[in-house]
């Protein structure tokens, strides 16, 4: 003890016995971590560019769309893990009790089997459930904003947000809660040695399958508005409102059903993102801010350009984060995306892909 | 043309008089509570009731823990009336209150919402001694808040009784003579941990440390690092990750190649759930690194942290201010009362709250009153015991208490919902005691007493 009793804090921070170099296994990790991270932006901004796209409204309420899908799987969990009390002996101060679930009780290893899936077993249920909140949303408040400035819309749906998020919270409390993937995924790929690298790259199962998902779901949403005939009057109804309506196209429903899309596509980032991160009430603020420099980055109401913006900058940030880099510029993790944003919207005012006339008017 | 003035009064009258005239101002300081009356901030007089003020996170990152300590408060506040079982009032040695209110008067509280921010808190604190009259704030969870309403309480001129506030800057750099610390801090952790993590981990270790970049998580990194490399560990990397980053794969994926063995995470309430979890996917903890078993130590704990992180947390060592499972009485009569009361065990957050609100009522009634000066005379060196963690000091260079430690582990086979941690080893006092002058808490002065007028 008495050793430490003349020691400075200062002198300990500097204290760094091993740094490695900027060998390739770093950036080969650091790469799939950008393109992991990036395919999770991208997602997540993609309903918002959706939503901003046709519907022209600045929806921050998007987060919490993102919100309510992991509480959806969370329901989903609490559902299938319902359980009998059994008086808990071990406790002596209070009347406790143990939990154990029906399903368990009923069905044995088969009902532990169908608890461990209820992330992905949870996404049936998130589709509907995100659709009918996402058209009750547009039905109810958002389409009585459409003719209204930009600033009362983002009044309106950032008041929204914290309605939901207040009502998550009385239910579920404020702590993350979580939510474990299938313990089949629950470890790491071995994805160093099936390259013949080295060892110590391996990445989490769950965050690759996040990131074929990602990519499924934005393959799907881009083959809906290319491939099908709703998708070409919702294209035409976001170039020219007017001129599809003057065709007799009820366009308006159309837009109500996208809105409804958004909120699915939202509302899946976020039931598959519980494993990754335990959710609370909050986590749809975290990145909302996000997506919208996404959008922003990509072009307002370009999908396109939100998937390439998000793969951007998701690269951008993990390699922001390694050590070799921060050495050079103190604190460059927590601004890169910031200071790219700016600049990419000094050289190319609209975005990487954004149209004339958005938001310009 | 000079005049000639004659009194009846002769010197030696006035002489006397004025010494009785003393001497009757003088005997309420010597016969009547509230002698102090508006000679300092709040003081409530002769009104009926003295009002405390919580000032606790009821939402944001720290809003479950914050619920924790405001039932802590409330329960401390019925067993000052004399309400419920009483509580720690019958544990705690030594102690003047009789379960009447405090000098006679009822106890009242108002509570204050910090959102974990300090200006929020400065705010919400400002609010409480302006315009509801409070003698006394308490409350925290983040050390950033714990310092920022210390300050505000020390320019106000009122006590501030620190809830939960690890950073060793509370009581080093940034300790002010209002404000009070009860719960250990950062230096203490690592002091209690090391000798353990040598034990079980031996001495050739190579430590990556991820750190929440602010005054908590600086002043853990220092401390641990310190105390690790006393025992032959080395330091591969320190690195500041942002609070409530959420995601933490960037900061971990350079762990994988970097040559440590070890992950210690500078981490606390969410960003602690979050970077476990997110380290154990990464499969930190199947990995061999140097011939080892990877390992991850969380110096700082909380039971509510331990629900958060589920599975991750098990054989992870860290510690702890206070567990509920101790033997002891004090800990055995708070923890039936709020259990009676609430369905469920107190956390270590809700204890700390509990005894400092209890320790600041028990100084007002032996000094007599609320005045700051007066009861920060009683609190500074005070000694007691049953407060569940033994005998305790409040140390009068650095208004720090000084107690024993508890070096805890996430237990593998959990007996019930609450039942996460497993007490591994009781650090005696001496063995995580500094002196004042110590270098990790250097830089600050009490300063004088603020009453506040």
């Amino acid at each position: 003890m008495a050793a430490f009793q003349g020691r400075s804090c200062e002198c300990t921070y500097s204290l760094i016995h091993y740094s490695p170099g900027l060998d390739v296994d770093a950036i080969f990790l650091q790469i799939i971590n950008g393109l992991d991270k990036g395919a999770a932006y991208a997602l997540i901004a993609l309903g918002l560019t959706l939503v901003f796209g046709t519907l022209g409204v600045v929806n921050f309420a998007h987060g919490a769309l993102f919100m309510l899908g992991a509480f959806t799987t969370v329901s989903t969990q609490a559902l299938l893990t319902m359980s009998m009390k059994i008086r808990d002996t071990s406790i002596t101060f209070f009347e406790a009790y143990k939990e154990v679930p029906y399903l368990q009780v009923w069905w044995g290893d088969t009902g532990k089997a169908i608890i461990d899936y209820a992330v992905p077993i949870s996404l049936l249920l998130v589709i509907p459930v995100m659709l009918l909140i996402g058209l009750l949303m547009e039905r109810g408040l958002i389409r009585h904003f459409y003719k209204r400035i930009p600033a009362d819309q983002i009044l309106m749906t950032f008041g929204l947000a914290i309605v939901l998020q207040e009502i998550i919270k009385a239910n579920f409390g404020a702590n993350p809660i979580p939510v474990p993937a299938p313990e089949i995924v629950a470890g790491s790929a071995q994805i160093g040695s099936w390259l013949g690298m080295s060892d110590a790259i391996v990445y989490p199962w769950w965050r690759l399958i996040y990131f074929l998902f990602s990519l499924l779901v934005i393959g799907a949403v881009f083959a809906f508005l290319q491939l099908t005939t709703f998708g070409m009057v919702v294209r035409a109804g976001m170039h020219n409102r007017e001129m599809v309506g003057l065709l007799g196209i009820n366009i308006e429903r159309k837009f109500t059903i996208v809105f409804g899309l958004g909120a699915v596509v939202a509302g899946l980032a976020g039931a598959m993102y519980t494993p990754i991160l335990p959710p609370d009430y909050n986590m749809g603020m975290n990145f909302l801010v996000l997506s919208f420099v996404v959008v922003v980055v990509g072009g307002m109401g370009s999908l396109g350009g939100a998937v390439i913006a998000g793969f951007l900058l998701g690269i951008l940030q993990s390699f922001a984060s390694m050590n070799q880099v921060n050495s050079i510029i103190p604190g460059i993790d927590q601004i890169i995306i910031y200071l790219v944003a700016i600049l990419i919207i000094l050289v190319r005012p609209r975005g990487l892909m954004g149209r004339e006339g958005v938001m310009e008017d | 043309m000079s005049k000639i003035i004659t009194s009846k009064w002769s010197r030696r009258d006035i002489l006397k008089a004025g010494a009785a005239s003393g001497i009757v101002a003088g005997m309420p300081m010597f016969y009547m509570k509230n002698a102090f009356a508006a000679n300092y901030l709040n003081d409530p007089g002769s009104a009926a009731a003295v009002t405390f003020g919580f000032n606790v996170p009821q939402t944001g990152a720290y809003a479950d823990e914050g619920a924790d300590e405001l039932r802590a408060y409330k329960l401390a506040v019925k067993h000052l009336n004399g309400e419920g079982d009483g509580g720690m009032i019958h544990t705690l040695k030594p102690m003047s209150l009789k379960g009447n209110g405090v000098l006679g008067k009822k106890v009242k509280y108002v509570t204050g919402d910090t959102q974990t921010k300090s200006d929020a808190a400065r705010a919400s604190a400002k609010r409480m001694i302006e315009k509801d009259g409070v003698t006394m704030v308490t409350g925290g969870s983040s050390s950033g808040v714990a310092i920022a309403t210390q300050s505000l309480c020390q320019e106000a001129g009122v006590i501030f009784m620190a809830g939960l506030t690890h950073s060793n800057d509370t009581t080093g750099k940034d300790k002010r003579r209002n404000g009070f610390r009860h719960f250990f801090n950062a230096y203490m952790s690592a002091a209690a941990l090391a000798p353990v993590l040598k034990k079980n981990y031996g001495t050739d270790r190579k430590a990556y440390h991820l750190t929440a970049d602010y005054t908590w998580g600086w002043t853990q990194e220092a401390s641990m690092v310190a105390f690790t490399e006393a025992i032959g560990w080395k330091t591969v990397a320190t690195v500041k990750t942002p609070v409530g980053a959420g995601d933490f794969s960037q900061f971990i994926t350079p762990i994988l190649n970097s040559g440590a063995d070890t992950l210690i995470l500078n981490h606390y309430g969410k960003d602690m759930i979050n970077s476990l979890t997110q380290a154990v996917q990464f499969g930190l903890r199947d990995k061999q690194v140097n011939g080892k078993d990877f390992v991850i130590i969380v110096p700082l704990y909380s039971r509510l942290m331990a629900q958060g992180a589920g599975d991750n947390i098990k054989g992870i060592f860290g510690s702890t201010n206070w567990h509920w499972s101790l033997p002891d009485a004090g800990t055995k009569a708070f923890v039936k009362s709020f259990g009676a009361e609430y369905g469920l065990p107190p956390s270590q957050a809700a204890q700390t709250c509990y005894v400092q609100t209890l320790l600041y009522a028990d100084a007002s009634e032996r000094a007599g009153t609320f005045m700051p000066s007066e009861v920060i005379k009683q609190l500074e060196g005070f000694k007691f015991d049953g407060a569940g963690n033994g005998p305790t000091e409040y140390r009068a260079a650095d208004h720090q208490c000084f107690k024993d430690v508890l070096v805890v582990k996430g237990k593998e086979k959990p007996s019930s919902q609450f039942d996460l941690l497993e007490i591994v080893e009781v650090t005696p006092r001496a063995k995580v005691e500094y002196k004042p002058d110590n270098k990790f808490f250097a830089g600050g002065k009490l300063g004088p007493a603020n009453n506040g007028v």
